[in-house]
């Protein structure tokens, strides 16, 4: 237990000073904003040309997808608060030599690395996405009861930690192959197939997203929890995603680690 | 150079064979300096093909784009193939859609600019007072990355493109050699077009140090209207009028349409990628000089 305290103030020091330094740069503000509102312009902009016509994703309503829509943007604001930031750093960390400093630290390295710092500007995308996800539900009929809010609340949890796996895995290949450092981004944009419902896709590719890349997981399945409509047997799959990849990132951090021979050498 | 150039000019009047030897002597010159910029460029992107690789396979939201839009040109259960193949609504059937995604992911592929980030870096570094030394205009070293970026990303398009048929046969067709020369053509504009707006970007890093977040700003409109996301066939006649006021348009959605064969206006399609072009370019040479005279005076 003093443990965990303890990493829960160094938590607080970590993103207290993060903040104080962000905020010498509030133009930033202004600019994530905009390009926050360009974007849901955009993607509600392709949803009108869907559905304007009479068409469905997948046999979602319009109200529906927009769940989908506002959780994605909800994982865009984690992202650009928390994952960006952090783990965007750790090739630098390999690339400059410095990893061997925070291995020397008495604090666990991969907590070191995953909280480091944390840049405010995505705040906006985290609030207005559940904001559009919760509002979008309620017109799409969902009832707001215990039942739906636990469940919704531990789906976007599992997202959240899905996705922070996936990406802490593909930072740390850096460590052997320092040159693939953009291998996240080709997990952004493959991860921007869940800005619609899954069961839009073709069916391979939804076999894609589901089982080998759990695009499924991120958006789709905590937006039909949100709307009421998840069944036991998905949310007990994605607790479980959730607990494994986690786990594998832990495994993979240490195997990494062994092989980790430092800049100069 | 241009001072070089502006100074010799009274000489080179005197006689036309004079002319002609300065003309050569320039080209000459200009040929070999082309020439090795190219190579080392080539040279040290040949050490990053493993990122190139990856660069490459980031530009793969065409293809998700296309399994939404494969699906909803679907003809409803009930009707025949032969009455389905409008039924969507796009005015696309699967094989059109596989082939105008595929295109818009090759125009894509080959239209990149990155000059943005490389400059804002070498400017925060401090690598640019050398370049700035040299008798070159720096721009020209961005232009050289890019077009040895584009020759190391080559296999891995046709790579990629490759899987694509192997998944998608129906899809398979042999370009005209009239169209196939026309879309390199307008790919190359397309890149001139993209790697100018990045550059008048790029040159607001001398105002200021974070121009890349700018970047991002433009990268929205160029992402919904460019085509990359959908077939421009879809978007309502008013919104396609508005959008091709913008040259996003032509950057994806003309080459793309080009190369899969479809009816386009060629003409009046280039005639507008040159009018873009025509406009950007003195901007960026304007906007270049101030920035210039502006990172001087700083006495960085």
């Amino acid at each position: 237990m003093a443990g965990l305290l303890r990493y829960w103030r160094t938590l607080k020091r970590f993103w207290g000073s993060a903040l104080a330094s962000q905020m010498e740069y509030q133009l930033n503000l202004l600019i994530e904003v905009l390009a926050m509102a360009g974007n849901l312009a955009g993607s509600l902009l392709l949803l009108w040309l869907i559905y304007g016509r009479g068409q469905q994703l997948g046999g979602w309503s319009l109200d529906a997808a927009l769940v989908v829509l506002g959780i994605y943007t909800l994982l865009d604001g984690v992202s650009s608060t928390l994952l960006r930031p952090n783990l965007g750093a750790i090739v630098t960390q390999v690339q400059q030599g410095t990893l061997d400093f925070v291995l020397l630290k008495p604090i666990d390295s991969q907590f070191w690395l995953s909280t480091r710092t944390l840049s405010p500007w995505g705040l906006p995308e985290i609030v207005t996405g559940l904001a559009l996800a919760i509002w979008a539900a309620l017109r799409a009929g969902a009832r707001p009861g215990a039942a739906t809010i636990l469940g919704g609340a531990l789906m976007l949890l599992s997202s959240v930690v899905i996705l922070y796996s996936l990406w802490f895995v593909l930072a740390t290949t850096s460590i052997w192959f320092v040159k693939t450092w953009n291998v996240t981004e080709v997990l952004r944009a493959a991860l921007s197939a869940g800005r619609y419902p899954i069961s839009a896709y073709p069916a391979g590719l939804r076999t894609l997203f589901t089982v080998v890349l759990p695009v499924a997981f991120l958006t789709t399945v905590p937006a039909e929890a949100i709307l009421g409509r998840a069944s036991g047997m998905w949310l007990l799959l994605s607790v479980a995603v959730a607990t494994a990849s986690l786990l594998f990132s832990r495994w993979f951090w240490r195997l990494a680690l062994r092989d980790y021979t430092s800049a100069s050498s | 150079m241009r001072a070089w150039r502006q100074e010799d000019a009274p000489r080179r009047r005197r006689s036309l064979g004079r002319l002609v030897w300065s003309l050569g002597r320039q080209l000459h010159h200009g040929g070999r300096v082309a020439r090795a910029l190219f190579s080392s460029q080539y040279a040290l992107m040949l050490e990053y093909r493993a990122e190139t690789a990856l660069w490459a396979l980031s530009g793969i939201l065409p293809f998700i784009m296309l399994g939404i839009w494969s699906q909803l040109a679907v003809p409803p259960a009930g009707l025949g193939p032969g009455q389905g193949a409008d039924a969507g609504g796009i005015g696309l059937d699967q094989v059109q859609l596989s082939r105008y995604f595929l295109c818009a992911f090759v125009a894509r592929q080959f239209s990149v600019a990155w000059v943005v980030y490389a400059f804002e870096e070498d400017a925060l570094q401090g690598r640019l007072s050398p370049y700035l030394l040299q008798p070159l205009q720096p721009l020209w070293r961005y232009v050289a990355a890019h077009l040895a970026e584009q020759v190391t990303r080559l296999p891995f398009v046709v790579l990629i493109a490759a899987v694509f048929f192997l998944l998608q046969p129906a899809a398979l067709w042999i370009p005209t050699p009239g169209r196939l020369v026309a879309t390199v053509l307008a790919i190359w504009l397309a890149f001139t077009i993209n790697f100018l707006l990045q550059s008048c970007i790029a040159i607001l890093c001398f105002w200021s140090e974070r121009a890349s977040a700018l970047e991002r700003l433009l990268f929205i409109p160029y992402l919904f209207l460019s085509g990359l996301v959908a077939p421009l066939e879809v978007f309502p006649p008013a919104l396609r009028a508005a959008a091709h006021w913008t040259p996003f348009p032509y950057m994806v959605a003309f080459p793309a349409q080009l190369l899969a064969g479809e009816a386009v206006p060629i003409a009046a399609s280039f005639a507008a990628m040159v009018g873009w072009i025509s406009l950007l370019l003195p901007i960026t040479l304007l906007l270049w000089r101030a920035g210039v005279r502006r990172y001087s005076a700083m006495g960085a």
